[in-house]
């Protein structure tokens, strides 16, 4: 495999990570100040409390981890979308920056604020939307480069159908991820009416999420029809997907198997995600930016991938540590002493 | 002072950096209290240690999650303020930024356990023992952050051929000469500060009147590590003068407004400059100091500003920044050398002014740290990267520079109230006597 492969590759799966653990937390904030707000709280609550606190401070990382490889192994990037993604960047950075505040805030200091849930909610939706758009501009049309200067076309990101279909699409996906993975926590803590009201939300959140991945297929044919073009090259795994999603849906429905039905919401993301992504490549930001040319020296790439591997052997073991004392430990799940 | 792109996008670095650098530092140094506190609790079977471990860490979870959404901000910002340099960067440094997010995913992981299993095994040293990696992760964070800084100070392992960047070892521009003398400078002030901030805390109840031997054992436990630690903040200071008198005389120069060069270099300490003469008038000269300084001996050459072009000097007003943070050092030296002399002559009891210059030590430790960032940061002007890239040929091209600029003072400003209040309210109506009577010890 060559460099340039190997590195986006790497990159790529720690973007799903991302999205994965970062879309369970989004949707659990905003789930929870739903609640809130409609004084269910007590139902679900304790449930939202107990997974997200050990974990929230890793969600983040994840991002850093992909913004930090990019520029490690794509350099040429942080030159163009360093310059591009100034104003909506730093609008993300501070919604990011309210969010992890906030969520310690809340949690350490000030439980009963409504404001706190109220800005720890409605940021879990912004966010994702307002990254989703970073792929958006990389589909190219939004940047233009004239000279020196490398400018965003706010206007016509604005206008575009294709940018919107995408923000409908991440904010569905936040919901339902994290709806079938709190369904599933739930279910494990035996808490019988939390599962219950997480796994109404995760059936409502499926079909539109099926409906917005449509919407983006549609206008993505418009938008930018080379890149439409690989993606029926890809099409074998956008049906996979489709595949998974209806397993995961069907589980649902039948009111079982809620840990396979998270799996299967998993692999349907995964799926979509890699399918998107190879069909996307060699760009990383159409025109300008191709994974052959931008690649950073040999000497570097091997110093990164070494680093990588070493990095995983250390973090690996210490995950799996987590994961076994918070979200495979069942008396911690559901809440008991666990002494 | 012309508000250009580049002007712009320097004060903003230095918001988000002089924002961030108080949280960092104390996310470094807390860990390293908090566990002493558990191991001494442990070892000693005594509750108050094991209190005072819980309720610092108790209040380091909010200042954690200020550093890491800072850390996040800054993170970003280099590539949203300076994408021509972080281009350049990625090619030759991008190593230590990538191995941080390593270190910080590792110190994340553990901070998580250690803060939610502490009644959870029957050994009470496994749960000890997580705030090891804990430690590890935070310190080697600062350490891969500091050779990125080191490197902007003494590039290295790269070569030029016309404008490309060819021949690159990035572990040679990782282990530059810059960066033993900044990372242990910096560590070492991060651990010093984050002990004068407990025992700050500590000596405010006393001051107050409170008798309990929690926080006299708190005090005398933070007082030992502040002096521990500021001693080796002023030998590491020391390393990093003969760091720069080698391989960055300019600044030095400075720093000290030394024009001339000579041996027996005598060191100028405040004073004001006559900018047209050059002459430094009610300034304190202490001979000889300059050249040990520089060179550790008292005959030692020192170069003067006056062998570098007036636009790759920086600006002269650094004096006062050096100034003010060795004068900070030598104050965190000796406050907990006066602080074991009273225990050792009055026994318990000290005098109240102790108590008072103890709590100063906490926010000027802190400035030390500030001035001492600014120092290296504008002690490297004009230059983002010595010898090869200057900082006005790095900003960013945008436009809203100065928009970002406020909306991110705003995010600062509520982040710095917020989380005080939240600290403030978090131990307001709990005294530590009454946890430690109450034998509730809930996290």
């Amino acid at each position: 495999m060559s460099l340039e492969l190997a590195g986006i590759t790497v990159l790529w799966i720690f973007l799903y990570g991302y999205i994965i653990v970062a879309s369970i937390d989004f949707g659990a904030g905003f789930f929870s100040f739903y609640c809130k707000a409609r004084r269910q709280d007590h139902i679900v609550n304790g449930i939202i409390q107990r997974y997200l606190s050990p974990v929230w401070e890793v969600t983040n990382v994840f991002l850093i981890f992909f913004v930090v490889g990019l520029v490690g192994f794509f350099p040429d990037t942080a030159y163009y979308y360093g310059t591009a993604l100034l104003v909506p960047g730093s609008i993300a950075l501070v919604l990011l920056s309210l969010r992890g505040s906030f969520y310690a805030f809340a949690h350490y200091g000030a439980r009963e604020n409504m404001l706190f849930h109220f800005i720890y909610g409605v940021t879990g939706l912004f966010i994702p939307a307002s990254l989703a758009t970073i792929l958006t501009i990389s589909e190219g049309g939004f940047i233009e480069v004239r000279g020196d200067e490398v400018i965003l076309l706010m206007d016509r990101l604005l206008a575009s159908p294709y940018s919107w279909a995408v923000v409908l699409l991440a904010l569905a996906s936040v919901l339902f991820i994290s709806a079938s993975f709190l369904t599933y926590y739930a279910d494990k803590a035996k808490d019988v009416r939390a599962a219950k009201l997480l796994r109404s939300f995760a059936i409502g959140w499926s079909l539109p999420t099926i409906f917005a991945s449509f919407l983006v297929f549609l206008s993505i044919r418009n938008h930018n029809p080379q890149h439409f073009d690989k993606m029926l090259d890809a099409s074998w795994l956008f049906l996979l997907s489709l595949a998974s999603f209806l397993f995961a849906l069907a589980l649902l429905l039948k009111k079982r198997g809620y840990g396979w039905a998270f799996v299967f919401v998993m692999l349907q993301f995964a799926f979509a995600f890699f399918g998107y992504g190879v069909s996307h490549l060699p760009y990383l930001l159409y025109p300008y930016v191709t994974i052959t040319d931008s690649i950073t020296s040999p000497q570097m790439g091997a110093a990164l991938v070494i680093g990588f591997i070493a990095g995983l052997c250390l973090l690996v073991p210490s995950l799996i540590l987590l994961m076994r004392l918070f979200l495979f430990d069942a008396r911690y799940v559901q809440g008991k002493p666990t002494k | 002072m012309e508000l250009d792109n580049t002007m712009l996008a320097r004060i903003l670095t230095s918001l988000t950096l002089g924002f961030h650098i108080i949280f960092a530092a104390l996310g470094v140094g807390i860990p390293v209290l908090i566990s002493a506190a558990e191991w001494l609790g442990i070892r000693r079977k005594d509750p108050a240690y094991i209190l005072l471990a819980k309720r610092w860490v108790k209040g380091f979870t909010v200042t954690v999650a200020v550093g890491v959404v800072t850390g996040t901000c800054i993170g970003l910002q280099l590539s949203l303020l300076w994408p021509s340099f972080m281009k350049v960067a990625g090619e030759v440094i991008a190593l230590p930024l990538f191995l941080e997010t390593f270190a910080f995913f590792f110190e994340a992981i553990f901070l998580g356990i250690y803060l939610y299993t502490w009644d959870r095994f029957r050994n009470p040293y496994i749960h000890w023992i997580f705030s090891i990696p804990v430690i590890l992760g935070s310190t080697a964070s600062a350490f891969f952050i500091m050779t990125v800084n080191a490197f902007m100070n003494a590039p290295q392992g790269f070569t030029l051929d016309g404008g490309a960047i060819v021949d690159i070892q990035p572990l040679a521009a990782m282990f530059n000469p810059a960066t033993p003398s900044k990372a242990g400078h910096m560590i070492f002030s991060a651990y010093a500060a984050s002990a004068y901030v407990l025992a700050a805390l500590a000596a405010w109840q006393l001051l107050k009147g409170k008798r309990h031997e929690y926080y006299r054992k708190a005090l005398k436990l933070t007082m030992t590590m502040a002096l521990l630690f500021s001693f080796g903040t002023a030998v590491w200071g020391d390393l990093a003068g003969k760091y720069l008198a080698e391989y960055q005389p300019v600044k030095l120069a400075a720093a000290e407004w030394h024009f001339e060069t000579k041996p027996q270099a005598e060191l100028i300490f405040g004073g004001v400059l006559d900018e047209e003469t050059g002459e430094v008038k009610y300034g304190l000269k202490l001979p000889y100091a300059l050249s040990i300084l520089a060179t550790g001996l008292p005959d030692g050459e020192v170069k003067g500003l006056n062998e570098f072009p007036e636009e790759e000097r920086p600006p002269l007003f650094v004096h006062y920044l050096f100034d003010g943070m060795v004068t900070i050092g030598l104050y965190m030296l000796v406050v907990p050398l006066v602080y074991f002399y009273y225990r050792r002559k009055h026994s318990e009891q000290g005098p109240r002014l102790l108590y008072r210059a103890i709590i100063w030590g906490a926010p000027l430790s802190l400035l030390a740290i500030e001035l001492g960032w600014m120092f290296t940061e504008i002690g490297r002007q004009p230059w983002i990267l010595v010898g090869y890239m200057k900082t006005a040929h790095a900003a960013t091209t945008a436009d809203n520079v100065g928009e970002m600029l406020i909306l991110f003072s705003l995010l600062y400003i509520f982040l710095a109230v917020t989380s005080s209040l939240v600290l403030a309210r978090m131990f307001r109506n709990k005294p530590a006597e009454a946890e430690l009577s109450g034998g509730q010890l809930d996290v």
